[in-house]
């Protein structure tokens, strides 16, 4: 909301108050200036509370000029030549402003015009110029005479965008005098959050800086000079839907005259960010910006017509559903039965509280005027906004709570200004229909609320002079304090909502700055397990110590990016996604039930970045849950594998590429770190990986994922490099439920151990796990550690076949083993080798 | 026999000075001191002497071989000397060339900066509290006072997820805040008639419809607080965040609290930390305010006490919420939130 200084000096005397201290205490107390623009005012440098923009006028090069005569140009029918005072000396001035012209061959003009006058080497917008530009105003020719300096417009002065002629000022302005002290303003856009509706508008602020500052705050101008006659009889108001239109009430004044309104009341509306367009127009709307209370102003002579030449009665009732309306903005709209309509005997009128109709909007040739304020239940304003997808001033002040006892307020400004602006006779009296009179707050408090809520001592008199200079009404007894909200604010709650309240305006007005900090000195909690956290970040610390780069991915993606993962023509899994049912993209329109797609995303990203890729993630997959409407959320873990092992070194050589027995390296040294020990490993069958390189890790026969070489396929339908990307998808629910608390540690063996070397030649399609389980299993508990460091296939050990060489560990914790103890274990391996898997020794 | 082992004394001495290799050496021993050496041969004639003169000859001949076992020794040692310094002088490597890296792995900048936080309030008595991506309408907006049509709803638009039904959508969080209701519930439940005190973190990702931008993502993180207890105040808040602010940035940093708005906070604060880029003098970091926005708090609004089984007028509480990528943002002044989940390389190897 835009509050230009100079309109609330009206209501508050801010003598001695910097600009900026003011933005500064205002957004302290919760009333966010977002920006100060300045208007000839000096803008000052340094740290700055909020963005500052504007043009600071040169208080010797920007004065009052006096426009004693306006004369023809020698050679140039579009321009003039002014003689024009600068309080010093007589300057001759050219200009082609059109607003001049009227002026010309006048001869000495009594009484001269006030302007704007700026000197050589003024700083000003340029005028010719789309958008705000700044120049220096420099010494040129026009037309063969000489031009040094200029008389303004409100553009070049960055007060509108106004171009079309120059700015004249007040009769009363002294040339010579700067600028900067006739006309010079600033103005705040204040952030207005819900809590503080009832401060969208200038009055509201006033009350504000008056609480904060501690000034007085002048009385709300709701005074109206009644001339006409009663307005008894001239109209009549029906409300049906009392809860949605608690009040209505109508003014009327006659004779009035449309025309522009006066050069300060549209200054002010244009800094106010309202566009100004005749002087009955703009009274609503300087009212509404004044005190909040958005106001209606319909052509009387149009509404009695419209009631066969009756007084109108104003009705206002729910839309039937579909019922149309043409709002002022021209839109044809159709309404919902939530949608409260103003009307009157012949129809619709307005949307009430959001926009008028078309048909009884206030014309050049209106004459008398029946203004409306109301009140209106806010949350419906708030639904039919919605609904209708519209915005407007109107709307933006009743969807967020007008008090109804603004309203006749509201209309009697709103008379006034209309009065003053446009002339004419205020019918005496109102017709004011208010059936539904909310209930004032009433909310006892104590400074122990203060203390509890904020920690600060307060007496009941600090408690006291704070509310009251918020208008609230305050009867102390003892410690207590019955507080009564005034009649301009919704928002104070009953019972302990409304002691919170009360205590968010204490504390704004008292300063959050002035409560004390202080550290918590209430009972600890109870501290409760936090297991599957606690895994899932050793989980994390343990794959970067494997060298692998946590990523993190959108959780939000499409089927068809998620299809990529599984080779064309995979038929689809039966299992339905979750879908947002608003998406904002064709990219994001389901909740992923793949984490191994979204990995393959970053893989594909890098693919020409780095040679070697190591990733993983953690995160959840969301599955439709058959308890519920609420998606399960799975949490997964996903490794990916790509390129060299090493990162790229000028001495390394080729063929260190990560395969299918890195990723099988890294799921193992994960799982076996984590203390899950005796893990099984089995072919699978997944859709994403190659058919032949493809495996599943089980722990207690519990399955954890799956991984292996990327499936061809897919390799290609990802961009992701030459080298076979090597994954795995892993289950964490599961390994959480699987890693043990503890373990029992193994002491350090006294005695040597004995190792041996055994190369075994087994059929091709034997697999390696079998070999290493039987030897285990005869080695028994002797045999402490058996690796594999060979597997060799070539014509010396025949055509399908393979070796495999095994260094096996012997070891004792009682006592040395001798080489009678080692043989004969080994005699038993190998003849069980041979026997049941066919194995014969190699020499 | 005497003069003759000195001249064979001083001849060895002379020759072993000209060895100028091992080879050389080995040749000298066996000429001198070998099973054909004259010394050695000296010996066998000790035999033809007299009974007076064998052992002062004895004597002399041991004399001799030790010297020239000595003189051996150094010869030996000096040679190794001259070839170790002869392989020290040639192999010179370029110390210049890049070294082999290590496979090294990182965290996502985002996991560490959501660690410190987590860290930093578990110290002060904070648990790690989480709760679902996929919320209701009830749980994200309606239990934390923010009403059906509430215009502090527009402030959060939402992702609204298939399933839900009209009173009660689902949504995807827009806020931790959810998991506030969760826990309190939670705990609550253990003991209705005297809940346990409340002091939580609830760290998690959040979703927002926006459309991406360099300022602005459809996803992000969010940890949020929660303390309630039976004497919680503001200035309890104040200190908190403060304490937060000293270990999050540095020691001495200076914080500010201004009054703001949030349904289910009241009072509400934001709180500001002296921009750590120019010192609070004003620079671009800081849109010349001199203050960076760091998070947002406030005194728990008694209906949300209400709503987690919490008593108003018994509890108080206070809460607060935190952009983890705001935070590393502000940081290591990253330009552009989208790089977060774009996860190029170039970006996360920087951390
Ligand atoms: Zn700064």
């Amino acid at each position: 909301m835009k509050v230009p200084i100079s309109w609330l000096k009206d209501f508050v005397d801010l003598e001695g108050v910097a600009i900026e201290d003011l933005a500064h205490t205002l957004t302290m107390a919760g009333l966010e200036v977002e920006e100060i623009r300045y208007l000839g005012l000096p803008i000052p440098s340094g740290q700055q509370l909020a963005k500052l923009s504007g043009l600071a006028w040169d208080r010797e090069k920007i004065v009052v000029g006096e426009i004693r005569e306006v004369g023809p140009h020698p050679d140039a029918d579009r321009l003039v030549l002014c003689r024009l005072f600068d309080g010093e000396k007589e300057h001759s001035v050219l200009t082609g402003a059109p607003n001049l012209f009227e002026y010309k061959g006048q001869g000495e003009l009594k009484p001269p015009l006030k302007v704007a006058y700026a000197k050589e080497g003024a700083e000003l917008y340029d005028g010719h110029q789309a958008g705000l530009n700044k120049m220096i105003l420099k010494r040129t020719k026009i037309r063969g005479v000489e031009s040094y300096s200029m008389v303004c417009s409100e553009k070049e002065l960055g007060i509108s965008e106004e171009h079309e002629g120059i700015l004249f000022l007040n009769a009363e302005a002294v040339a010579g005098t700067p600028l900067a002290d006739v006309l010079g303003d600033a103005v705040f856009d204040i952030a207005i959050t819900p809590n503080i509706a009832r401060d969208a508008n200038i009055y509201g602020v006033a009350r504000e800086v008056s609480a904060l500052l501690q000034r007085p705050l002048k009385p709300m101008p709701i005074e109206v000079q009644t001339d006409g006659p009663k307005i008894e009889g001239a109209a009549r108001i029906e409300i049906s839907e009392p809860e949605l239109n608690p009040r209505f009430v109508l003014g009327l004044i006659r004779e009035i005259q449309i025309q522009p309104s006066p050069e300060w009341v549209r200054r002010r509306l244009t800094l106010a960010g309202m566009r100004p367009i005749n002087n009955i127009v703009d009274a609503t709307n300087y009212a509404m910006l004044e005190l909040g209370e958005p106001l209606h102003a319909f052509d009387y002579d149009v509404l009695v017509q419209r009631a066969g030449g009756q007084p109108p009665v104003i009705s206002t009732r729910r839309a039937k559903s579909g019922e149309m309306i043409t709002t002022l903005d021209g839109v044809q709209r159709k309404l919902d039965d939530f949608t409260v309509l103003v009307c009157d005997t012949a129809g619709s009128l307005s949307l009430g509280g959001v926009m008028g109709g078309l048909e009884s909007e206030v014309t050049e040739n209106t004459r008398t005027v029946l203004l409306e304020g109301a009140a209106w239940n806010f949350i419906n304003i708030r639904k039919t906004l919605n609904a209708q997808r519209l915005s407007s001033e109107a709307g933006y002040r009743f969807s967020r709570g007008v008090h109804p006892a603004m309203a006749p307020r509201g209309v009697q400004r709103g008379l006034e200004l209309m009065r003053q602006w446009a002339g004419g006779q205020v019918a005496a009296d109102l017709v004011d229909e208010f059936p539904l009179p909310p209930q004032s707050s009433v909310v006892q408090i104590s400074p122990q609320d203060a203390r509890r809520w904020l920690g600060v001592e307060l007496s009941t008199g600090q408690l006291s002079d704070i509310l009251q200079r918020l208008g609230f009404e305050v009867k102390t007894q003892g410690e207590t304090l019955t507080v009564t909200s005034p009649d301009h604010r919704l928002d104070i709650g009953e019972g302990v909502i409304g002691k919170a309240d009360l205590m968010e305006e204490v504390a704004r007005i008292y300063g959050y700055d002035n409560i004390p900090a202080t550290r918590l000195g209430d009972d600890l909690p109870p501290q409760r397990a936090n297991r599957s956290l606690e895994i899932e970040e050793r989980i994390r610390d343990l794959l970067v110590r494997q060298g692998l780069q946590e990523v993190a991915t959108y959780r939000l993606t499409s089927p068809e990016q998620e299809a990529r993962r599984l080779p064309a023509g995979t038929p689809p899994d039966d299992k339905p996604y979750t879908r947002l049912s608003n998406p904002i993209s064709q990219e994001r329109t389901v909740l992923r039930k793949s984490l191994l797609a979204s990995v393959l995303e970053i893989v594909e990203r890098n693919a020409n970045i780095r040679e070697r890729l190591a990733f993983f993630e953690i995160g959840p997959v969301f599955r439709a849950s058959e308890s519920g409407p609420l998606p399960d959320e799975l949490p997964r873990l996903v490794l990916a594998l790509r390129g060299p092992r090493q990162p790229a070194h000028w001495q390394s050589g080729d063929g260190d590429t990560q395969d299918f027995y890195d990723i099988k390296g890294a799921v193992s040294t994960l799982l076996n770190s984590l203390g899950l020990r005796e893990l099984q490993f089995e072919p699978a069958a997944h859709p994403a990986f190659h058919p032949g390189k493809c495996a599943r890790v089980l722990a207690d026969d519990q399955p954890l994922g799956v991984f292996g070489e990327l499936h061809p396929q897919v390799q290609t339908e990802y961009d992701l490099g030459g080298d076979p990307v090597q994954a795995a998808a892993l289950n964490l629910d599961t390994i959480y439920d699987l890693v043990p608390e503890r373990f029992d540690s193994q002491s350090v063996p006294a005695y040597p151990p004995v190792l041996e070397d055994l190369a075994l030649v087994v059929d091709e399609s034997l697999p390696a796990g079998q070999v290493e389980a039987l030897i285990r299993q005869t080695g028994g508990k002797l045999l402490t550690g058996l690796a594999l460091f060979d597997v060799f296939r070539g014509e010396q050990i025949g055509v399908g076949k393979k070796s495999l060489a095994y260094q096996l560990t012997y070891q004792n914790a009682e006592r040395t083993l001798t080489d009678e103890d080692v043989a004969k274990l080994r005699q038993r391996i190998i003849r069980r080798l041979e026997q049941e898997l066919g194995a014969q020794l190699r020499a | 026999m005497l003069a003759e082992l000195d001249k064979i004394h001083k001849g060895a001495l002379a020759a072993a000075a000209q060895v100028i290799d091992q080879a050389g050496l080995e040749e000298w021993r066996s000429q001198y001191l070998g099973k054909n050496a004259v010394l050695t041969q000296s010996l066998k004639q000790l035999g033809g002497l007299s009974a007076e003169e064998r052992p002062q000859a004895g004597q002399k001949i041991n004399q001799v071989k030790q010297a020239l076992e000595a003189a051996f020794e150094e010869r030996k040692a000096a040679l190794q000397a001259d070839k170790l310094q002869q392989a020290l002088d040639t192999e010179r490597l370029d110390v210049t060339l890049p070294g082999r890296a290590m496979p090294l792995g990182r965290l996502h900048p985002i996991t560490q900066t959501l660690r410190r936080i987590n860290a930093i309030f578990a110290e002060m008595g904070f648990q790690v509290y989480r709760s679902r991506d996929v919320e209701t309408d009830e749980y994200n907006f309606l239990l934390l006072n923010f009403p059906p049509n509430h215009p502090a709803r527009e402030m959060q638009d939402s992702f609204y997820v298939e399933g839900g039904s009209a009173d009660n959508p689902l949504l995807m969080r827009t806020h931790t805040s959810a998991g506030q209701i969760h826990a309190m519930r939670e705990f609550s439940a253990e003991s209705p008639e005297n809940p346990p005190p409340v002091r939580i973190v609830l760290p998690g990702m959040c979703y927002r419809y926006e459309q991406v931008s360099a300022r602005s993502e459809v996803q992000f993180t969010q940890v949020e607080g929660l303390a309630v207890g039976e004497d919680i105040t503001f200035g309890d808040l104040k200190g908190t965040l403060t304490d937060f602010a000293r270990r999050f940035f540095n020691a001495d940093v200076r914080t500010r609290f201004r009054a703001s708005h949030f349904p289910f906070t009241e009072p509400s604060a934001e709180m500001d930390v002296e921009c750590f880029v120019c010192g609070g003098k004003g620079c671009s970091v800081c849109k010349h305010s001199g203050w960076l926005e760091i998070l947002g708090s406030g005194m728990v609004h008694p209906n949300v006490l209400r709503n987690g089984g919490y008593d108003p007028e018994r509890y108080s509480g206070f809460a607060f919420g935190m952009g983890p990528e705001r935070l590393t943002m502000l940081r290591y002044r990253i330009e552009d939130i989208r790089y977060f989940w774009r996860n190029d390389l170039r970006f996360l190897e920087q951390f």
